[in-house]
Parts: structure tokens; sequence; C-alpha cells
């Protein structure tokens, strides 16, 4: 008797590294269940295609395992696996017509002609092309040719069916349609689906689970409620959603400072953690000044449809609300925030990362300070011409556009002092607490970003301070 | 810039320069003159000559069958060599594309004696075996293949090639079904290239030849240094032939073009 | 990496083959034999003897003299024809530059034989001028690969630059200087390359004209009539040489067209 496993697929510590040494996965880890509705979601780069294509077998992965239906096909070539992808760009044949399409898969398994016919017939009515079937491909719009592309997966009753943002090239409307389209075409054909997109819209519509990815790691997986409600990061707050993310700190039981108020909350942290605070836009209530836990002035106010979105200007921070009710720029207001709407997540690493810049001359620099360190030794194979320009393994130049170049440094590596010219950067003091045996700060710079610092002396809170942070101490990596 | 008459005249004379010659020739093919100026009366004996001596029959059909023998292997090897580098890695695909381009850009007297030392000098390979012949021209026409197949590898969507693979068909299907009618512009026109290639060929054709086989091109150059009139104004009568084939076979890509370009504007 | 892939690149290697086989194989052969004499020794007497016989020198500079003069005549007649086919706003554009390449497929001894009854004609003797007839031969057999590449460049130029040229007060000429000819350089440089060559190397045009000066594919030809392959070699290889030095010069102006076959495709 066959047994019936409940995961259909499995990944197991799945990485990809490319022969050039980008790594696009690493430790990747997924069951899926049989029947589910399952989406990649993050943004460009992230690896959820390269992820999809190790399912298809279009790129075998570098080390881990995959298995379909408790066996292993990591190795299998893709026309040997029961499982079929509508492409981004629906990749049909443009030199055969609809029916011709859409047969194809059934020709290679030596179908018969009249069950051909059949089936080819059904997958055109499941996706409402009837009659297409000696249309040629140019003939048809973008959608048809989506659906003429999901009709040539479907027919050959995959066990799963992958698809690689399909809807990426179709307009607006359109794309609300399929959406339903497709929903409704898994409910009736019962066979598992990976869906890969972009668009955090999307997968929270279409989706049994999410799996939030980015930089090649899953970030988050789970229900579209839970990733909502209960993002597990900082990434998963700010890609799903939009919110009002705070780098804070505990400063008493069930009490967080962040945003330059004491909020109250529900999550359970050690006095002292550094923190990240997350705060849904429509969370935010309106008060009069004196009410708020924090007060501000409004900075501007659009009109979105059903609800207004407003900017608050509090201190050096920002926080946008959704409301019903408008408010006029220029006005004071108080916000308070229900203690079981504010998200804190530990801010488990204190190293500040930032994006440093290639200049014109081809050096790095941040905050229009020229680092003085070595880019060859941080960009892989590069060389330096004598002109003074990158180039790459190949020879070829550098653009330094195509190109980011993060730096990282720790809170004990960054020295705070008065002179503030004498700081790589220059920031305020947002939050301070005591650790026993030095300070933990929070600066806002004027760069716009948060670092944390620790320091043995005193400084008050909104203080303005350099950063004094060594070339030596800064770690480099590069991202495409 | 300039004016229409001048523009005219600028075209005029270069169409003259470059046709007067052939069209001039043409004429005279249909007389009885052995040499250009007084017109004497219409005859079509350099015709009758040109398709009735076994010497220039041979000549032509034999340059025929090398051209198309030649030009079928070097599109062969070509489109698949161009399939083949285009999925290569950087490295290896940029060597192929590199060395492709020696032929390319070399002069036909050195590609032509190069072949003939390695084979026939070096190998000891006699020219009577035809091989030297065939892989000097293979070598001559080949990577011209090679250069407008990679093209059309380029404009096509990567991911058809995935998708006849996702839909079951095996690399080799994938490779016959999807990729090969995709590239198969470049594949057609390389090949007329190829046979236009060859049948233009003399140095290579000199170098390599068998003694007693003659192409057009080294037939035609030692004729001229002859004083054989029967057969120099034959010659005027092939050229003539030539030259009308020429224009039928672009009356006739004209036509297909015009054809397909209303059927796209028809739909 | 997979099997996929691996399937895919493997065609290549017959090919790979192929060109290590004809083409590398052959230069390196010709290395060979150019520093060796008949007896297989190394000898540097074929580079030397180029370089001190005056007659060789003299068919060098022949050769220049031949090829830089074709170069320029084809230039002369094949930028402003290029330039008014590209420019004109005919509807069958097309038709009308097939017109003016379509003799590249006529077979080029015969049209050399034409062009030489045409000249006997004119001339009544070929002996009286024969570097004008062989820079006449060398023009009427390559001027086509001339007007190609250059009026490839110019048609797909994009005309809204000369538009823009002209709204910030460039006159008609002065707009024809400075966008339109810098523009169309690329094509005029694979232009030269399509004719400077061959017509240094293309010997036969020069013997069915009745000229019997040396250029240098003669000398290859007439080293190759008498079994001297090393003495061949070192002039194929002096060829060489030219080519890789013209090829490096003109390296920056990227040809895109498939050289001799742009015609066709």
């Amino acid at each position: 008797m066959m047994e019936q496993r409940e995961n259909i697929i499995e990944l197991k510590h799945i990485t990809k590294t490319f022969e050039d040494g980008f790594n696009a996965v690493s430790d990747f880890n997924l069951e899926v269940k049989r029947g589910e509705f399952v989406t990649f979601l993050g943004p460009s780069g992230c690896g959820k295609t390269t992820t999809l294509r190790m399912i298809a077998g279009f790129d075998i992965p570098s080390e881990g395992e995959i298995l379909l239906n408790g066996k292993p096909i990591t190795d299998l070539p893709p026309n040997k696996r029961p499982i079929n992808t509508v492409f981004q760009r629906y990749a049909l044949f443009p030199h055969m017509n609809i029916f011709e399409n859409i047969a194809f898969g059934l020709k290679q398994k030596k179908v018969s002609k009249d069950v051909i016919e059949k089936k080819v017939k059904k997958a055109l009515e499941l996706v409402d092309l009837e009659g297409f079937e000696k249309r040629k491909v140019s003939t048809l719009s973008g959608g048809q040719q989506q659906r003429v592309a999901i009709a040539r997966a479907v027919v050959n009753e995959p066990e799963i069916l992958l698809l690689d943002e399909p809807l990426g090239a179709l307009d607006l409307k359109m794309r609300k349609e399929m959406q339903l389209e497709l929903k409704a075409m898994h409910k009736e054909l019962g066979i598992t689906f990976i869906y890969v997109t972009h668009d955090q819209e999307e997968a929270l519509t279409m989706s049994d689970k999410i799996v939030v990815m980015s930089e090649g790691k899953t970030q988050q997986t789970g229900t579209p409620e839970d990733i909502y409600n209960e993002p597990k990061n900082a990434f998963v707050a700010d890609f799903i959603g939009d919110s009002n993310i705070f780098n804070g700190i505990m400063t008493g039981h069930l009490k967080a400072r962040f945003c330059g108020g004491e909020f109250d909350c529900v999550d359970d942290v050690e006095e002292g953690t550094h923190i990240t605070a997350v705060v849904r836009p429509e969370d935010v209530i309106l008060t009069a000044p004196q009410e708020g836990t924090i007060k501000g002035v409004v900075t501007s106010v659009i009109f979105k449809g059903m609800h207004y979105e407003i900017a608050v200007a509090s201190g050096k921070n920002e926080m946008v609300i959704q409301s019903v009710k408008s408010a006029k720029t220029g006005d004071f207001v108080g916000m308070k925030v229900e203690p079981d709407n504010i998200h804190i997540m530990i801010a488990e690493d204190h190293t500040n990362i930032f994006a440093v810049e290639i200049n014109k001359n081809h050096r790095l620099e941040y905050n229009d300070t020229v680092l003085d360190t070595s880019l060859t030794k941080i960009i892989k194979g590069s060389r330096r011409a004598e002109s003074g320009v990158l180039l790459d393994a190949a020879g070829e130049e550098i653009d330094p556009a195509k190109i980011k170049v993060m730096a990282a440094i720790g809170p004990n590596d960054i020295k705070l002092t008065d002179h503030q010219d004498e700081g790589l950067v220059q920031g305020y003091i947002s939050n301070l607490i005591y650790k026993g045996d030095h300070y933990s700060y929070v600066i806002h710079t004027d760069m716009g970003q948060d670092f944390v610092v620790n320091d043995e002396y005193l400084w008050n809170m909104d203080d303005q301070v350099g950063l004094i942070m060594p070339v030596e101490k800064m770690t480099f990596s590069v991202k495409r | 810039m300039m004016k229409k008459a001048w523009k005219s005249i600028v075209i005029i004379i270069v169409l003259l320069f470059l046709y007067l010659p052939i069209l001039i020739l043409a004429v005279y093919s249909f007389t009885d003159a052995t040499q250009l100026g007084a017109i004497r009366g219409f005859s079509l004996h350099n015709y009758v000559t040109l398709f009735t001596t076994p010497e220039l029959r041979d000549m032509i059909l034999g340059t025929i069958v090398l051209a198309f023998s030649s030009a079928v292997i070097a599109t062969v090897l070509g489109t698949i060599g161009a399939i083949g580098s285009f999925y290569s890695g950087k490295n290896v695909s940029s060597a192929i594309s590199t060395v492709n381009q020696v032929p390319v850009v070399n002069a036909d007297v050195v590609t032509g004696f190069s072949i003939c030392i390695l084979l026939v000098v070096v190998f000891g390979i006699s020219k009577d075996t035809f091989v030297p012949l065939i892989v000097g021209h293979v070598t001559l026409c080949a990577p011209f293949v090679f250069l407008s197949v990679v093209p059309k590898l380029k404009q096509m969507d990567s991911s058809i090639y995935e998708a006849a693979l996702d839909l079951g068909a095996t690399p080799a299907a994938a490779l016959w079904k999807v990729v090969i009618p995709q590239i198969l512009p470049g594949v057609v026109s390389g090949f007329a290239l190829a046979v236009t290639l060859s049948l233009d060929d003399y140095f290579v054709a000199t170098y390599t030849k068998p003694a007693t086989f003659d192409t057009i091109s080294t037939y035609v150059v030692n004729a001229t240094k002859g004083s054989q009139t029967t057969i120099k104004t034959a010659l005027w009568a092939l050229s003539t032939v030539i030259f009308l084939v020429v224009i039928l076979f672009v009356v006739l890509m004209n036509l297909q073009a015009n054809k397909e370009a209303t059927e796209r504007a028809g739909v | 990496m997979g099997k996929i892939s691996f399937s895919r690149k493997s065609l290549g290697i017959p090919y790979a083959l192929f060109l290590v086989l004809f083409v590398v194989a052959p230069l390196f052969v010709l290395i060979y034999y150019a520093f060796t004499n008949g007896q297989g020794q190394f000898t540097l007497a074929n580079l030397t003897g180029f370089f001190t016989n005056p007659n060789t020198l003299g068919t060098l500079c022949y050769s220049f003299a031949v090829s830089m003069t074709t170069t320029a005549v084809c230039l002369l007649l094949a930028y402003p024809t290029a330039y008014i086919l590209a420019k004109s706003r005919l509807k069958a554009k097309s038709v009308i530059v097939m017109i003016f390449i379509m003799p590249m497929w006529i077979n080029f001894s015969l049209r050399i034989t034409a062009l030489k009854e045409i000249l006997t004609l004119i001339e009544g003797n070929l002996a009286y001028y024969p570097f004008a007839n062989a820079v006449i031969g060398m023009t009427y057999d390559f001027l086509p690969f001339m007007i190609l590449p250059i009026y490839n460049t110019i048609v797909k130029l994009d005309e809204s630059l000369l538009e823009a040229a002209r709204d910030l007060g460039a006159g008609e000429t002065e707009a024809f200087l400075k966008v339109t000819l810098p523009l169309s350089v690329p094509g005029i440089v694979s232009g030269i390359a399509m004719v400077f060559l061959p017509a240094m190397t293309n010997y036969v045009v020069l013997d069915m004209l009745y000229n019997s000066t040396y250029i240098m594919g003669s000398l290859i030809g007439s080293y190759f009539a008498a079994y001297n392959w090393n003495g061949g070699s070192m002039i194929a290889l002096i060829l060489l040489a030219i080519i890789c030095l013209f090829t490096l010069l003109t390296k920056g102006a990227e040809e895109e067209e498939n050289p001799r076959g742009g015609a066709l495709l």
C-alpha cells in the first residue's frame, strides 16, 4: 500500500553558492504539506527564485537535500520531476500554436493523440480560453499568454505547480483578477502550489503559508495572519505592510522606551535589553496632546480613500498613522498605542551595519569622508587599473552603482566625543541605559540611522555627539 | 545637406561603376563579338558553349557541389559550436569566440596557405583526396555561421529551453524541438553565407585543390591569362547567368519579405 | 554543475576541436616554418631576408600604397552613397540597398573579367596605367563592403540627435560634422577593416588586370609556386602581424556587423 505522507516536499539545509561565489540561498529549510498554497515572499535578490529553481531542477543545490514524497530528488533533472513551472515571462514556444504548446508535455510522455486532444481541451476550459487551439502565441495578449502558460503546466497533472512571479508582467487590474482565478484553480485542482512573489499583498491574499526571505535566508514562516500580526523581526515587519519601526530599550517590567516616550507593552523582556519596537500605522491612536504617551506636530496629511495617512514628527522621530479622522498640518497632537499593539523584538545583535558608498574615484566613502581601506580586498577578485578605476576578475570596469558595500562595527568599537568634527558621523543620544559597568547608548545620527554604542562615561539624553569609528575596526561586505 | 540633383548624381555614378561592366558584358554575351567595341550580330553561341563544353559544365557543377557540401558541414559545425559556446562558462565561450574571429579577420591567402601547409606538407594528405579543399572551405565558412547563430541565441528567451525540460523533454529533445526552431533564421542565413563565401573563394581553393579540379574562380583566373577566345566569351555568358540568378534570388527574397510584412500587418 | 548544463556545453566540444585543429594549429605550423630553413633548423634568415631585401620592402610599400589609395577611394564613394541611402525617405529602402550590395554575390573573378574588358576598351592597353588599374579593380571588388557597414550605422542613428543639434543652433553642415560624422565612425572603421586588408593581399585582381607588380599576397603565391614553405610562412606571419596591429588599432570601434555577412542577414 502506498504510504500517503503529509509532506509532499521537504527542503533540508539547502545552500546554493554560484560559481562566482555569490551565495544565493543559505541553510534553507521548508516542509510543504500536500495541497498547500505556499508563497516565497521577499525583495528581488533574496533567493526566492533560486529556491524555486532548485525545486524545479534547473539549479542543483550546493548543499542540502530535497525530498519529494520522502524520496531524495536533489540531483534529478527537471524532465524527470513530476513538477511543472509557470514562468515569469510565460516562456511559451513562439513557433508552436496554442494547442502544440499545451500538448508539448503530454507528447513527451507519449500520451495517445485522442487523450491529448481531450486533455488540452479541458485545460483550455480551465483557463477560459476555449477555442484558442489554432491561435499563434504572438496574437495573444499578456494575460492570455499567462493563461496558456498555466494550462501548459497543469495539463501534465503535476504533483506540485511552481509559479515564478507569474503575474509580474500584468497590469494591476489583470493581476487582481488572476489572483482570484489562481486561488480558485488551486482549490479546484487540489495540487500543491509554490508561488514566488515580491508583492506582499499578493502573498497575503492567496497563500496558506508564507515564507518571508531576505538575503538567502528564511526570516519567518507562517500563515498570513501570523506574519502580519506577529512579525518575528524588523525585516518582516518592514516588508509586510507599513510599519513604524524604532530602536529602543526596555526600561522596566513590561515597559519600553522608544520614539521619545515610555510605552507599556505585553512582551516580557528583561530590563536593559536593546529592542526593536514595531507599531502598525493603523494601531496608533491620535489624542489630545496631554493625553498622548508622546506628542508631536503633524507634518503631512494624505487622503488614501479609506483613510488618512498622517505623518507626525515627534522630536526627531517620525510616526506614520492611519486614521479615519483627518488632521491638519501643523496641529499639535498626542499619540498612544494599546500595549498589545506594540510588537517588541529583541535586537540580538548590536553590531551597527550601515551602507557606505563608492565615490567617483572608486574609493569608499561615508558621510563625505573617504575611508582609508583597500577596496580591492573587499571586492573579491578585483584589482585597480592604473587609472585608479576598479576592475573585476574578468577585467571589466566595476560600476559603482551596481554594487553595494555594507560596513559593520561593534558597539564597543565606537567612541563618543564632544568634538563633533572628530566623529565620522554626528548625532544625538536618543536612548541610554546603565548596564552595571558601562552605559549603552542609542545615537540617532544625522544620516538618519540608529547606532548602538557602549561607553563607560555618562552622557545625557539629547546630547549632540560625534561618533569616532576607526576604519580598522570595521568589517565590510559586498552586496549586488 | 546636399541638393537633390547632387544626390542623384552620386547614386548614379556609383551604380554605373558597379553595374556597367556586368551589363555591357551581358549585352556582348549575346553577340558574336570576341572583344568589346563593334557590335556584331545576335548570337547564343556563348550559351551553347557554356552548357555543352564538358570542361565548363564539370567546373560549374564541381563548384556548386563543393559550395553546398562545405556549407552543410560548416553549418552543422558552426551551429552546434554556437549553441555549445553560448551555454558554456564565460571563459570557454570567450575563448571560442576569439579563435572564431581569426579566420574572419584573416586574409584568405593566409588561411589557404596555412591549411595547405598543415594538411599537405605536415600531415602529407594528398590534395587529390579533396580533404584539404573541403577542410579549407569549412574553415573559411564555419566561423561566419557561428557569428550569425550567436545573436539569435542571445535574442532567444532563455527560459523556453527550461520550460521544455520542465514539461518532460530530455535535453536533446528540448534543443531539437525548441532551441533549433528559434535560431533557425540565423542557421539559414549562416548557411546562405557559407554557400556564397565558398562560391566566391579563390585563394583557399588555389592552395588546397587537386590539380585537375577547378572552381569557377580558379578557372576564370587561369582562363583570362590564356587567349582562348571561345572560353573567354563563354565566361561572359556565365557571368550573365550568375547575374540573373542573383537578381532572381533577390526578387524572391523581397517578395517573401513583403509577404511576411503584410501578414504581420494583417493580424 | 548538474547534468543538464553539461549536455549543452558538450556541444561546443566538436567545434572547439575543429578550431584548435584547423585554426590554431596552422598558426603554430606557420610560426615553425617561418623560423626554420628547408632542413628544419632554426633561423631568422626568413625574417631578416624580408626586411633587408629592397624587392620585398618595395612590395610592402606598393601594397600599402594600393591598399591605402583603394581604402580612400572606397570611403569617398561609399560615405556619400551610404549617407544618401540611409537618409532617403523611400519606402523600399532595403531593396535599394540590396542593389548596392548585390555585386558581392557575383563571383569576383567574373566581375573583374568584366571590368578588364571595359578598361581595355577605354584605355586601349592596360599596361599604361598599372597602379590606377589596381586601385580601380580593388575598389570595384570591395566597394560594397564599405557601403554596407557605413549605411548600417547611419540608418540606426537616432534622428532626434540631429534635431537636438539643430535645435541648439547648429547649421545643417555643422550638425552633420559634429553629430552624424562622429557617430558613424564605427561603420567607417569596420568598412576600412573590410577593405584595407583584402586590398593588400588579393593579388589576383592585379594578375587579371595584367599588373605584374607584386603586392604582399603575390609573395605568398610565388613562394607557394616554388614550394618554399618557409619563405611563404614568414610572409603569412608578417601579414598576420599587420592584421593584429590593425585589429588592435580599431578595437575601440566595435564591429557589430558580421563583416562579410551583414549583407545577407
